[in-house]
């Protein structure tokens, strides 16, 4: 099962803002890429078009083979049990008035799955299913942590047996100790259920744990992408080997040897004209740059890069 | 005489609430020597944040207050000062730099007049020399076109530079002490390299000692001469950086640290975990509280462990299960 994107562009009113702009992603059946980048630079907008929560106002989204781009809401929405997102904030995306049961249940009812005894027992399944007990489902959310919470956000997307969930940051507001035990689950998840991921995140390291496959996004678009593995052991692009770079490694005994680079994440409101990262870094070759088409460009297998003469160094160390 | 810059001695902290008195520090102690850096590493409810705002008196009043210990700095006792010492200290003695720099700053308030107001507290300047002065300090945290930019307010800065901002206000007055709170955690991971790059160097000018609180073992790897590691109120463990690294000894320690996902991790593996969380602050039992998080039952949980110091800097919470 292919779900290639071709996103596009979202344009405000007084202007336009490049949210994202011209992005190719495949994810396969079983998979998980993960989408790693800076505030600003398009990752959650993308999410957010590749379920539809966002109408992508450019190229198309393929799932299973079938183009969602221009359908209506109501044609969508039988196809929507099969893909399914899950929020950073478990504070914010879970109602706080209704229940653990009701939350859960709420995309049964509204897919019109089962009758109501087999939602209640569906329940009791997801809540087995994500470590919660089942007396979780007559409290609210609110009586919970963060860990749990974001464990209830997860069996509400598995509700429909979905084949593919949009992560979109699910482990950021979580402390470190408990974000180990919803990174697990959610491998385990993968395993049991087949389940694909698009995972979102600015965390390199807790992207490269749970990925099959990284793309780096700066400012709309992507501009490397390649196996988890072979991202981290031979990063070409400028930008990948700075975020690389910047992670402080939890180890005292590893010499530090940070390219930091200046200026700030930049804004998608008038970004300047071709590679945007050179321009920030104030590249040699940045000109070169303007005039020639972005594209990625595979250079190895299964490894592509943005072709920009400014950024990337061919030569693999 | 001691040679310490910062001594804190069995600190006690909490707050009065409906349900009676919650303690978030529960008898914590340790040194800060001239010139160090010092992490204080946690998770949420540890007690880390109020430890920081204790030193200081910036417990939120009524409710919150320093219920027991001592809090030296540089031989004055801090603890129940009189609000004119403490003015004093704050911005003088011990710059500041909080979390969230949108919370911290004033929004309505341009960022030049936030600056000068440490330095007219404290220093007898007249309004223009303390302009200059926040010029050169802005300039100094590497904030470009430095005298345009005294005039912004704090939204119309990005969040790298507002922290820079923010540690313009702390250095301004050079104080003897630094205290961080989280500085870099609202930030994108290119932006804190250079925050953690220009605290590191603002450090080694000025001779300041550090006191910085994170959840982030990464940023306590690179910036941290000492580490105490804070659970439930209470310190558990405390060494020098590539000890704690190499050999921790507290089974909280040992579990943080290998909980956490790292680049060098093969993907996919699968993460060792804490189970659990940790408890909530009304029930925390008067015995090992990582024991309760265990769910470990017996006589751990009701006899406090001792805290024991072994030599060579190392401290631990001697838990006979969880060591």
């Amino acid at each position: 099962m292919h779900f290639p994107v071709r996103g596009g562009v979202l344009y405000r009113q007084t202007g336009s803002v490049k949210a994202v702009d011209g992005v190719d992603l495949v994810i396969r059946k079983g998979e998980t890429l993960g989408l790693v980048g800076e505030s600003g630079c398009g990752k959650s907008t993308l999410g957010k078009c590749i379920v539809r929560l966002l109408d992508p106002t450019d190229g198309r989204v393929v799932f299973k083979g079938t183009d969602l781009t221009r359908m209506s809401q109501s044609a969508l929405r039988p196809i929507r049990q099969d893909f399914q997102m899950v929020f950073q904030d478990p504070a914010e995306s879970l109602d706080a008035r209704m229940s653990v049961g009701e939350l859960i249940s709420e995309p049964l009812v509204i897919q019109r799955i089962g009758t109501r005894a087999d939602r209640v027992r569906r329940v009791e399944e997801l809540l087995d299913l994500v470590g919660l007990p089942k007396t979780a489902a007559q409290k609210f959310s609110f009586e919970f942590s963060g860990g749990q919470r974001q464990r209830i956000g997860i069996a509400r997307a598995l509700a429909v047996n979905p084949d593919l969930l949009v992560l979109d940051e699910p482990v950021s507001a979580l402390d470190v100790s408990v974000q180990s035990q919803v990174l697990n689950l959610l491998m385990d998840l993968q395993n049991e259920l087949g389940l694909s991921y698009l995972f979102i995140a600015h965390d390199l390291a807790v992207v490269k744990h749970v990925s099959d496959v990284i793309a780096v996004m700066y400012l709309g678009k992507i501009v490397e992408i390649a196996p988890a593995e072979e991202l981290y052991a031979n990063p070409l692009h400028a930008y990948t080997k700075a975020l690389i770079s910047a992670i402080p490694v939890p180890d005292p005994s590893v010499p530090r040897k940070r390219v930091v680079i200046p200026g700030e994440v930049p804004s998608p409101i008038d970004p300047p004209p071709g590679c945007a990262f050179g321009h920030r870094i104030n590249a040699e070759n940045y000109q070169a740059s303007i005039d020639i088409p972005l594209e990625l460009k595979e250079v190895a297998d299964g490894h592509w890069v943005l072709n920009c003469p400014c950024c990337v160094n061919e030569q693999r160390e | 005489m001691s040679s310490s810059l910062l001594e804190i001695e069995n600190l006690e902290s909490g707050f009065d609430t409906e349900r009676g008195l919650v303690k978030a520090v529960d008898g914590i102690s340790f040194e800060l020597e001239k010139g160090r850096t010092l992490g204080i590493v946690g998770e949420s409810g540890c007690g880390k944040t109020v430890t920081a705002m204790s030193i200081i008196d910036l417990l939120p009043k009524p409710a919150g207050r320093v219920r027991g210990g001592s809090i030296r700095l540089m031989d004055r006792e801090l603890r129940d000062a009189e609000p004119e010492v403490m003015y004093d200290v704050r911005g003088n003695d011990v710059g500041v730099i909080f979390q969230e720099p949108m919370a911290a700053l004033n929004p309505v308030q341009r960022v030049g007049p936030q600056i000068i107001e440490s330095l007219l507290l404290h220093r007898d300047l007249t309004k223009t020399e303390a302009l200059r002065k926040a010029v050169e300090l802005l300039d100094a945290v590497g904030i470009p076109a430095p005298d345009m930019r005294i005039s912004d307010y704090p939204h119309q800065l990005s969040g790298g530079m507002r922290q820079r901002v923010m540690i313009a206000i702390a250095l301004c007055c050079n104080p003897d002490l630094l205290i961080a709170d989280e500085p870099t955690t609202a930030l994108d991971v290119t932006v804190q390299a250079q925050i953690l790059d220009l605290m590191s160097e603002m450090q080694k000018e000025r001779g300041m000692a550090t006191l910085l609180i994170t959840h982030d073992l990464g940023v306590i790897a690179e910036q941290c001469d000492e580490v105490v590691v804070m659970y439930a109120g209470r310190i558990v463990e405390r060494a020098p950086v590539k000890e704690l690294f190499a050999e921790p000894k507290h089974a909280y320690t040992k579990g943080l640290l290998s909980s956490i996902p790292r680049l060098s991790n093969k993907h996919k593996s699968e993460l060792r975990t804490i189970p659990g969380q940790v408890a909530s602050i009304q029930d925390f039992v008067s015995g090992c509280r990582f024991c309760q998080r265990m769910g470990r039952e017996g006589e751990s949980l009701t006899e406090r462990p001792a805290y024991e110091e072994l030599g060579g800097g190392r401290f631990l919470e001697t838990c006979p299960e969880c060591t």
